[in-house]
């Protein structure tokens, strides 16, 4: 009944062609991001922030740069755990080795040697697509979890392996605690998200889509595959790479390469499969699902058991998450191959005709 | 010398188990032009279903023959993967007939997680055994050649053997059988084959059972060697360079890459490894491929890829 844009008329292009054209979703956002921002920290608990939200904000970033890749550009990717692992220890090298570097320039030059490792492991791309891609990025994965495992410079020569990172400020703030923490990831997350937002539905944004729905076609009407290709491999993994820098920096603390295992690239993947491919929504709306469900489970599914007198234990819970992961993928890609993101916007629909469908 | 040789035969033992993985891979690829992300959770769960049945069968029944029990366990193994072979192809692919090689690779990783997390709820998740007799020692041939000879291990020998000779079963199987015809000429072309009357939904339970059955038989092998364990999936993950290698759609490609493979990994882990530290096995066949991939996508015996508008 609010939801309406009767009486919004666009008088230049300008309006006619901003994100939310409509003045509702506009301010929706608006609030969204304020609420997050300001009302959040109030209302939420210290468990809350370590184990859902800013997994979720984290995470949310990553999905959105592997989205911009799987999505938009149409080229299937297995290694955005590899980015995220580059990311999160090119940014711990800058970190620690050059004095006095401020965070977030360490975070950003993880995205940074991330798109070089991306645009490397993205020239296949050129030659190959679909599964044989798939293959090829997967070499980027085991690659790379070796490389972080035995090549002692990348991680300070520790010998545990393991990195760890403390003492986070940004001109002066110091980021401890969690809700500290969640602020940070979520200015990060909220200025990538315009950034990606703007960039798809800029040319090459368009470019990407064009190769993405056909790529012979999409170079015989001029645009450069190459260039396409992989300016999408950089711009991916660049976002990913910021992400996997603040998930080694913020969440975790100290890491090591499992972090980053094959299981994180599946676990993106998945986030875009279910969220929606080619919807910078979607990326949201599949983090979101992909943290809160295994959460979810392990509340639910002992209670459930309790009920009916079946002890379950915290394996069938993990094996239940695999079950429910495995078929909610193949359920998305045969009835709603465009995830989460189509309902949201099938239920926008119907909510501009509500309550009068006719 | 001889420590060459034993790395070679120890890679070509390891390569041609490689490639019984890999053998699944292409025979549904070449059938139905799925690349099958779940053939390592097939093998898992084939070998959980072997390994419990043979554990269940004499607990039931009080069965005492060792070698009865492991065959019954076999047959019921048999069943289950046509079974899931049966439910995989009306659940999953009869609703993504026609779509692109994409959407079904992701639909096969849904499959991998769904039967990972279904095989470990229905069987166990612990480590188990499967004793189906295989010679576990270690013997030494070519002495008369070399001072001390070649170390080789019986196991590796006769998993290279069974692997032979599934191979064999296979190609006659495609070449000489009605429905070994029918499989190719689905793989050719799908319309052309349904227009002549080849029933595509049955092609493909059989094409699947018959790659369920490679992954019994892997899973047989791998899991009397190093147990059966969730760990198993990864095996479908080192046999992937070996088909990129041999070439996506070729039976033969399958075998040969995966002796490259095997022989390749081996030799390098040996003579290269030490110089940066080790543990360099898997990706550098995932390198090897990859490297291919630049020069020669389709893989040695692959058709050629060709883009049309």
């Amino acid at each position: 009944m609010f939801y309406r844009e009767n009486g919004q008329f666009k008088t230049s292009y300008r309006a006619d062609q901003q994100i939310f054209a409509i003045a509702q979703d506009r301010w929706a956002i608006v609030a969204i991001v304020a609420f997050a921002a300001i009302g959040v920290p109030f209302l939420v608990d210290e468990y809350l922030f370590r184990a859902i939200l800013i997994p979720f904000l984290i995470l949310s970033l990553a999905a959105l740069g592997v989205n911009i890749l799987v999505g938009y550009c149409g080229q299937i990717s297995l290694g955005s755990g590899a980015f995220m692992a580059v990311g999160a220890y090119m940014a711990y090298n800058t970190y620690v080795r050059v004095e006095g570097m401020p965070l977030i320039v360490a975070l950003l030059s993880g995205g940074f040697f991330a798109t070089v490792v991306g645009i490397f492991f993205g020239i296949p791309s050129l030659r190959v697509k679909g599964l044989y891609l798939a293959v090829a990025t997967l070499a980027a994965q085991f690659f790379c979890d070796w490389a972080f495992l035995r090549i002692g410079w990348f991680t300070n020569n520790n010998p545990s392996g393991s990195v760890s990172v403390s003492d986070l400020a940004v001109l002066g703030w110091t980021i401890n605690t969690p809700v500290e923490k969640y602020l940070f990831c979520l200015g990060f997350l909220v200025v990538f998200g315009l950034l990606a937002k703007n960039l798809v539905r800029s040319a090459i944004g368009r470019e990407w889509m064009a190769i993405r729905d056909m790529d012979v076609a999409a170079a015989v009407i001029g645009i450069r595959p190459m260039y396409a290709k992989l300016s999408a491999f950089a711009v991916s993994s660049f976002i990913v790479g910021v992400a996997g820098a603040l998930w080694g920096f913020v969440h975790l603390g100290s890491w090591e390469p499992a972090a980053f295992s094959i299981d994180r690239s599946f676990q993106l993947l998945f986030m875009v499969i279910i969220g929606g491919m080619g919807s910078i929504m979607g990326s949201f709306f599949g983090a979101a699902f992909i943290v809160v469900l295994p959460i979810f489970l392990n509340q639910v599914l002992p209670a459930l058991g309790a009920m009916v007198g079946v002890d379950i234990s915290t394996a069938t819970v993990s094996h239940t998450e695999y079950m429910i992961f495995g078929a909610l993928i193949v359920w998305f890609l045969i009835v709603e191959p465009h995830g989460l993101a189509k309902l949201w916007s099938i239920g926008k629909q119907k909510l501009r005709l509500w309550p009068f469908p006719h | 010398m001889a420590f060459f040789l034993e790395t070679l035969f120890g890679g070509l033992m390891a390569g041609m188990l490689y490639s019984l993985v890999a053998l699944g891979f292409v025979l549904i690829f070449k059938a139905s032009g799925v690349f099958n992300f779940a053939q390592g959770a097939m093998v898992l769960v084939a070998a959980l279903c072997m390994a419990r049945f043979a554990e269940w069968i004499p607990a039931w029944t009080g069965l005492e023959s060792k070698a009865l029990a492991n065959l019954m366990a076999f047959a019921v193994s048999v069943v289950f993967m046509f079974l899931l072979a049966w439910v995989i192809e009306r659940l999953v692919l009869r609703h993504l007939v026609n779509q692109e090689g994409v959407t079904l690779l992701m639909a096969t990783l849904g499959i991998t997680y769904f039967i990972d997390g279904f095989g470990q709820t229905l069987f166990g998740s612990d480590i188990y055994k499967i004793d189906v007799g295989m010679p576990k020692d270690p013997v030494f041939i070519l002495d008369s050649l070399f001072e001390g000879g070649v170390l080789i291990s019986q196991e590796d020998v006769v998993a290279a053997l069974v692997a032979a000779v599934l191979v064999a079963a296979l190609s006659v199987f495609f070449q000489k059988t009605g429905t070994g015809r029918a499989l190719r000429a689905v793989a050719d072309d799908h319309q052309a084959a349904q227009s002549i009357g080849i029933p595509l939904n049955r092609i493909w339970v059989i094409v699947w059972c018959v790659a369920g059955i490679t992954a019994l038989v892997a899973g047989i092998i791998w899991g009397s060697k190093l147990g059966v364990q969730f760990s198993l999936t990864t095996v479908a993950l080192r046999a992937l360079p070996v088909i990129i290698l041999g070439g996506l759609t070729s039976v033969p490609g399958a075998i040969i890459g995966g002796l490259i493979i095997g022989v390749g990994e081996k030799l390098s882990e040996v003579y290269l490894g030490p110089l940066v530290g080790g543990g360099i096995e898997i990706w550098f066949a995932y390198m090897l491929a990859l490297v291919f991939l630049l020069f020669r996508p389709q893989g040695l015996f692959g058709e050629k890829i060709i883009d049309r508008v």
